[in-house]
């Protein structure tokens, strides 16, 4: 048989997704961004989202994740992500409104906006890149660098007397009433990448359902700010973040 | 239709941004001005036009509602005093740079820092020479009426959508706070989805139909960074050569001239009078734009007159543009008070007579 019998549309089983821009991302190699992305592109297709879909980008290393996800989106100034899709989906109701952000963003900056947007059950989703650094702006602690991890401003390892405990902030939004569903992923393996890809959908259906505030949490790597090569860097992960970060739902309600 | 009531200015601003056809605001409580929040959420619009009200957390977080509402191309609008102003200039800076049309009301109280709840005029700098990062400027509209709280809701979201730009309200507290007649406008409605698609194909609404909006003040280029500062530039431009507005009271042939904005504008229509019985012709210019600032209809008021004296509840920050209006060719004084007093007609005369007449 030739190849050229087997490439035909109907033995099709995998594209890029329509909504990924075809074009290089700016993303290093290993880094968990790239498959994010193309998780919520090809949800909002499953979902025909494209034309009522309006995401928010943080400042962070996806400050252009609109250059990528092929929907209207606001760049919001750092940490302000769920202030920005609080107003976006309150004066567009039937809009699906998300948010896409890093921990920096998220969890120090955007700390207020974080918790009352989900406080207040906004009907947004909240996409949330944890890899315990500051990627962009060269490899600084995060509010999630785990003990002894050393950073850009942590050369000697964090210390809890110097600089405080890592931030486990999704175990915090469980608590508030306006959250329905909290969860903690990875897309370290193709059977994470699945389990990710359908929490993401469950928060993006939350959204347009009405059911309040959902936040899904990716444990990531950052093999630049991390300095190990891809593979090292996921099993540094496995060995080290899910014992802070451990995977699964934190509230489903 | 139209209807006089008796109220506050900062009552007869949240009833004029109803009336107006407002998609939402979004604002933090801060004395002098939380009857803007208290009495949109007394009337709850949203029942009536569908308009949103959201106490958000801080001003922080309000100011970036006001931005993301701006980019869906609604009308929005934010209300704050001097402390949760400085709070918001962050977000005023990135409504001017991603070129959206927002509405920002400041009812100032003196400071610095927590300062006091007491009047004041001393966010000028603040409001005309940027006060967040970076060359931008928003339309800085001073009222000095509780009508003109009413009107300048409409003026400031006209200018605003006109230009895409920042339009803020600087009022005092005086101008909060009191009670005048006021007549509200007739109840406009909310633009629908398809008007604003038509008006701001510009906006996040959806890429229905078009390729996809991006709402951003990030560019990393150089070349385009410059050409977009340009662009800010030539729409500077023109709203100074289009929307500049003043009062001129009695300005021919007076002795001295008063230039004063706001609340401090109508004591000096009292200072006048003062003064016409003691045989002094006054004039008054009263800036309605602080910026654009009119700079020349300042100078061709100032030809021929012996002074002019600022008055401002500041210590001097006004003065330096007028004094750049008359290029030191008039000499120019200023009087203020600070800290939340307010001077009396009689005090203002009196410093206009020590620092000109019997100096």
């Amino acid at each position: 048989m030739d190849i050229n019998d087997i490439i035909k549309p109907e033995n099709r089983v995998y594209k890029r997704p329509a909504l990924l821009n075809d074009t290089h991302m700016h993303y290093c190699p290993g880094c968990s961004h790239g498959v994010v992305h193309k998780l919520i592109a090809e949800i909002l297709e499953e979902m025909n989202a494209e034309d009522k879909a309006i995401g928010v980008a943080p400042v962070g290393c996806a400050v252009f994740a609109y250059n990528y996800i092929d929907v209207d989106f606001i760049e919001a100034a750092h940490g302000r992500a769920p202030a920005v899709a609080t107003a976006i989906k309150r004066l567009q109701p039937d809009k699906l409104v998300f948010t896409y952000q890093g921990d920096g963003d998220l969890a120090a900056i955007g700390t207020a906006e974080t918790i009352h947007a989900a406080n207040r059950g906004e009907n947004i989703a909240i996409v949330f890149i944890n890899n315990a650094i500051y990627g962009m702006t060269g490899g600084q602690m995060a509010p999630t660098t785990l003990l002894g991890m050393k950073t850009a401003t942590t050369p000697y390892g964090r210390r809890a007397d110097l600089n405080g405990y890592p931030l486990a902030i999704s175990n915090l939004v469980a608590q508030l009433d306006g959250a329905c569903y909290v969860t903690r992923q990875s897309v370290h393996t193709p059977a994470a990448v699945r389990k990710a890809k359908a929490a993401i959908r469950k928060a993006f259906e939350n959204s347009m359902a009405g059911k309040g505030t959902s936040l899904v949490e990716i444990v990531s790597t950052c093999n630049s700010g991390w300095k190990l090569p891809p593979v090292q860097a996921n099993e540094w992960m496995k060995e080290h973040m899910f014992e802070k970060y451990p995977i699964g739902d934190l509230k489903n309600v | 239709m139209e209807e006089v009531r008796l109220m506050k200015g900062n009552e007869a601003l949240a009833h004029a941004a109803i009336r107006y056809g407002a998609d939402g605001y979004f604002g933090y409580p801060i004395t002098p001005q939380s009857e803007v929040l208290e009495t949109l959420e007394d009337e709850m619009p949203w029942e009536t036009t569908g308009m949103v009200v959201l106490q958000a957390e801080s001003e922080v977080a309000a100011i970036n509602m006001v931005y993301a509402g701006a980019g869906c191309g609604k009308a929005v609008f934010t209300s704050s005093s001097s402390p949760g102003v400085s709070l918001m200039q962050e977000g005023i800076s990135y409504i001017a740079a991603s070129e959206l049309p927002a509405l920002i009301i400041n009812v100032m109280r003196g400071g610095p820092g927590l300062g006091t709840i007491h009047p004041s005029q001393a966010d000028y700098f603040q409001a005309c020479k940027g006060g967040g990062h970076g060359d931008y400027h928003a339309i800085v509209l001073a009222p000095s009426s509780v009508q003109e709280m009413c009107d300048f809701v409409s003026l400031g979201w006209d200018l605003a959508f006109k230009y895409r730009t920042p339009a803020m309200i600087l009022a005092d507290g005086i101008v909060g706070q009191m009670m005048e007649k006021v007549v509200l406008p007739e109840q406009r409605p909310r633009r629908t989805e398809e008007q604003i698609r038509q008006q701001c194909p510009w906006a996040t609404t959806g890429k229905k139909g078009r390729k996809q909006n991006i709402i951003t003040s990030l560019e990393l280029d150089d070349d385009r960074m410059e050409q977009n500062n340009l662009r800010f530039q030539r729409t500077y431009r023109e709203i100074e050569k289009n929307e500049t507005r003043c009062e001129l009271i009695n300005t021919d042939g007076c002795d001295y001239l008063l230039v004063a904005f706001g609340s401090m504008a109508r004591i000096c229509q009292k200072v006048m009078e003062l003064a016409a019985e003691k045989g002094i012709k006054l004039g008054l210019v009263r800036p309605i734009t602080l910026w654009p600032f009119p700079a020349q209809q300042i100078a061709d008021a100032a030809k021929g007159c012996k002074g002019i004296l600022t008055v401002e509840l500041d210590a001097g920050q006004m003065i330096e543009d007028v004094k750049l209006a008359v290029n030191c060719n008039v000499e120019v004084k200023h009087y203020g008070r600070l800290g939340g007093n307010v001077p009396t007609p009689d005090e203002v005369l009196a410093a206009l007579e020590n620092l000109f007449i019997n100096k």
